[in-house]
């Protein structure tokens, strides 16, 4: 059975996100951008429409679609403007659906329940000033203290960190562990506990008109009852809330380059040189050409991903490629849509130098493609196997999620 | 109290219209947008939805007259909030004029039966006559309330409305039932919900024929014996020189006068 349409449902929700998009977020973007703020309305309506709980059952808060619907959202929100899909991969991607994975009843009433309205925003914290690509190197710790855990340590490069409510946080919790990811725990850090700070990164190269910082945990006395998942599983769970948040880069970024694509065909319609308008060229045709099979060849790889996830397939290895060839080409996209707007291109007068801009840091987080090229090549060499996970990501069942 | 909420199905708004040298009309957009609720028509069904959220109504029912396709402007009012649609579709409908268009409505919210208040949008971005709103009260021999910009009442078997006209601002009580023509000024029509969404893509929408609605000729007064598209404007610039802002000015009125502008 190979299927490769979309549901009216699934068209309908991406038609009114786009819509949403082009009325709400579009026509300010350039001046958010430029202030190196977010739209204060963006988490907010994002929250009303239900976006921030697209594909989470209704019985947690959400919206009840599928996986594939994520996907399509993401693509709307990040051809609009990346810092809305950043929103979805941290709150949605790499936080909710590692909650909906891992949690407890009790933590899915108390956690992804007002996530997924949107009462409360949620953030990642897993990368730190002294590690990224290398988790197992992370320096946070968690220290039992009866029926509670004591963090102190700085996440550093978060997206949301000055907005987020709940913080997935991953701490040591056996320093001396061999090997040294088995040493890691997950915990729901809220960022209203006593001893949590944060702060905003600016001078940033992109994502301008969002939130990305640091958080800060001194001595923060974090109940049982919010550690997520048992100890030493935290290195699992950080990798499988990055099977999530891959997805949602790898879609994003597809948006990105359509972005790209749709500028750049209305630019080379529009602009003459020599008497006539440059889409005559078969070098800037060529640049078209390029950039549709980019956007072609990274929503099949997406939207696999999607129908995996909704079967319940485990998809390491085909989310990993999809976002490694999405981000990477959602790049070169934007560094060809600025050669076919020639100078104008290299203005803030124009979209395209934001989605350089923009899509360059999705190359760096959520493992960088130079990681994701080690992690190809480990497939082929038959030396990474995914083994079974005590708590799967849920396949998507249409009673459970709209009962 | 229920509510009907009258809609068309009709090309997106950056379509392009094309008169063929046969006379035959088409409109394709150059994005390939899809055809939408007529955009004027989504502030009346957001008002409609809004006289059941704040004004008791029971029912917000949409009705549009026109082929198997225009269900989904149906599905969008749905989507939106409406909370029933009923297409009239039959081929003695097609091409019909506004008047025959008033007398199908017209039928169909009679036989909804119970209805109160008609709201249309100003008008269609194709046809654009403004016309089949007011054609409609005509045929069910209620009073029309056009140009809408507020409705600040209903109860006590009349309703208040704000009419914006070109001069100003008229607030007007009639006794129920009424059709109203509403303006953008009257809300912030909302996106469909996702809910609704898939309430609306599981939808199915009952279809009235002329059978049902015993209408045996609908019939057009009016047919569109010639269409053919306007000649192109031609226009040049010209740039006045001068030495001075006054001398430029002396210039411009003295070409006007010339040229008869003023
Ligand atoms: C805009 C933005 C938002 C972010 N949001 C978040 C967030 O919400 N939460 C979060 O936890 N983190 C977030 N990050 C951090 C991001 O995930 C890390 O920056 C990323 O994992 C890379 O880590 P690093 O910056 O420490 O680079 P390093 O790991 O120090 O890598 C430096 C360079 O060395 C290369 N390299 C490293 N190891 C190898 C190797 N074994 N072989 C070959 N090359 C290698 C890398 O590919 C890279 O080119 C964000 C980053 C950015 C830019
Ligand atoms: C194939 C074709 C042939 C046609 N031939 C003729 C012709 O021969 N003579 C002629 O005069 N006109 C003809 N028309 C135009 C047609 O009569 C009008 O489109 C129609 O009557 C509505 O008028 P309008 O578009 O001006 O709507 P308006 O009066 O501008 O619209 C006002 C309001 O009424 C609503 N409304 C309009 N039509 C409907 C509907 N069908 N169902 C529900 N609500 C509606 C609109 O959505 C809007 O809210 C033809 C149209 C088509 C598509």
């Amino acid at each position: 059975m190979l299927d490769f349409s979309l549901t009216e449902e699934q068209q309908q929700a991406a038609a009114m996100v786009r819509e949403f998009g082009e009325k709400e977020i579009l026509p300010t973007i350039k001046e958010y951008d430029r202030q190196q703020t977010m739209n204060p309305a963006a988490l907010p309506r994002m929250a009303e429409l239900g976006i921030l709980g697209i594909n989470i059952p209704v019985r947690y808060g959400g919206q009840g679609f599928d996986y594939v619907t994520l996907g399509l959202v993401c693509e709307e929100l990040e051809r609009i403007d990346t810092t809305l899909r950043v929103v979805m991969s941290v709150h949605m991607g790499l936080n909710s659906m590692g909650v909906l994975q891992w949690g407890g009843e009790e933590q899915k009433q108390r956690f992804l329940t007002p996530q997924a309205r949107g009462e409360k925003y949620a953030a990642f914290g897993l990368t730190e000033p002294g590690a990224g690509s290398d988790v197992a190197g992370l320096r946070s710790t968690a220290r039992k203290d009866g029926g509670d855990y004591i963090i102190n340590g700085e996440k550093m490069w978060i997206s949301l960190a000055t907005k987020a409510h709940h913080v997935l946080w991953f701490a040591k919790t056996d320093p001396n562990a061999k090997p040294a990811h088995a040493g890691l725990t997950a915990f729901m850090v809220e960022t209203d506990m006593r001893g949590v700070t944060t702060g905003d990164i600016h001078g940033k190269l992109g994502v301008r008109a969002g939130s990305t910082g640091w958080v800060n945990c001194q001595d923060v006395r974090v109940p049982a009852a919010n550690r997520i998942g048992e100890e030493g599983e935290g290195f699992k769970i950080a990798m499988s809330c990055l099977d999530n948040g891959r997805y949602t880069v790898a879609s994003g970024a597809t948006g990105l380059t359509r972005a790209c694509l749709e500028a750049s065909v209305r630019y080379a319609k529009e602009r003459e040189t020599f008497g006539r308008p440059i889409a005559d060229y078969q070098l800037i045709q060529q640049k078209i050409a390029w950039m549709q099979q980019w956007y072609d060849v990274s929503r099949l790889l997406y939207l696999q991903v999607g129908w995996l996830k909704n079967q319940g397939i485990r998809n390491t290895r085909e989310v990993s490629m999809a976002k490694w060839y999405a981000t990477d080409h959602s790049f070169k996209a934007a560094h060809e849509a600025i050669q076919v707007h020639g100078a104008y291109g290299f203005s803030d007068e124009y979209d395209v130098e934001r989605y350089l801009r923009n899509g360059r840091g999705a190359i760096i987080y959520e493992g960088t493609s130079e990681i994701h090229q080690l992690m190809q090549a480990a497939y082929a060499f038959g030396e990474r196997q995914d083994k079974p996970l005590r708590c799967e990501l849920p396949a998507y069942d249409e009673a459970f999620w709209q009962g | 109290m229920k509510v009907v909420v009258c809609t068309k199905q009709t090309p997106s708004t950056t379509a392009d219209l094309t008169v063929n040298p046969d006379g035959s009309v088409s409109w394709e957009d150059p994005g390939g947008k899809p055809n939408v609720v007529n955009p004027w028509d989504e502030y009346s069904i957001e008002e409609g939805i809004r006289l059941k959220e704040n004004h008791g109504a029971s029912d917000v029912i949409a009705i549009t007259m026109g082929s198997e396709e225009s269900q989904e402007a149906l599905k969008t009012a749905l989507a939106m909030g409406c909370t029933e649609a009923i297409l009239l579709s039959d081929a003695a409908f097609a091409g019909v004029d506004t008047l025959g268009t008033a007398k199908v409505l017209a039928a169909a919210i009679n036989k909804v039966e119970d209805v109160q208040i008609a709201i249309f949008g100003k008008s269609a971005i194709d046809g654009d006559t403004g016309q089949t709103a007011v054609q409609t009260a005509c045929q069910l021999g209620w009073t029309p309330l056009t140009f809408v910009s507020a409705i600040t009442a209903v109860g006590d078997g009349q309703i208040t409305v704000e009419r914006l006209l070109d001069d100003g601002k008229e607030t007007v009580t009639a006794p129920l039932p009424v059709v109203i023509s509403t303006v953008k000024e009257i809300n912030e029509p909302r996106y469909p919900s996702f809910m609704g969404i898939r309430k609306a893509s599981r939808a199915t929408i009952p279809v009235w024929a002329a059978g049902d609605l015993s209408l045996n000729s609908v019939g057009s007064k009016v047919d569109w014996s010639k269409v053919y598209a306007l000649p192109p404007r031609e226009g040049s610039v010209e740039i006045i020189e001068g030495d001075s802002v006054q001398e430029k000015a002396a210039k411009l009125v003295a070409k006007l006068f010339e040229e008869k502008v003023i």
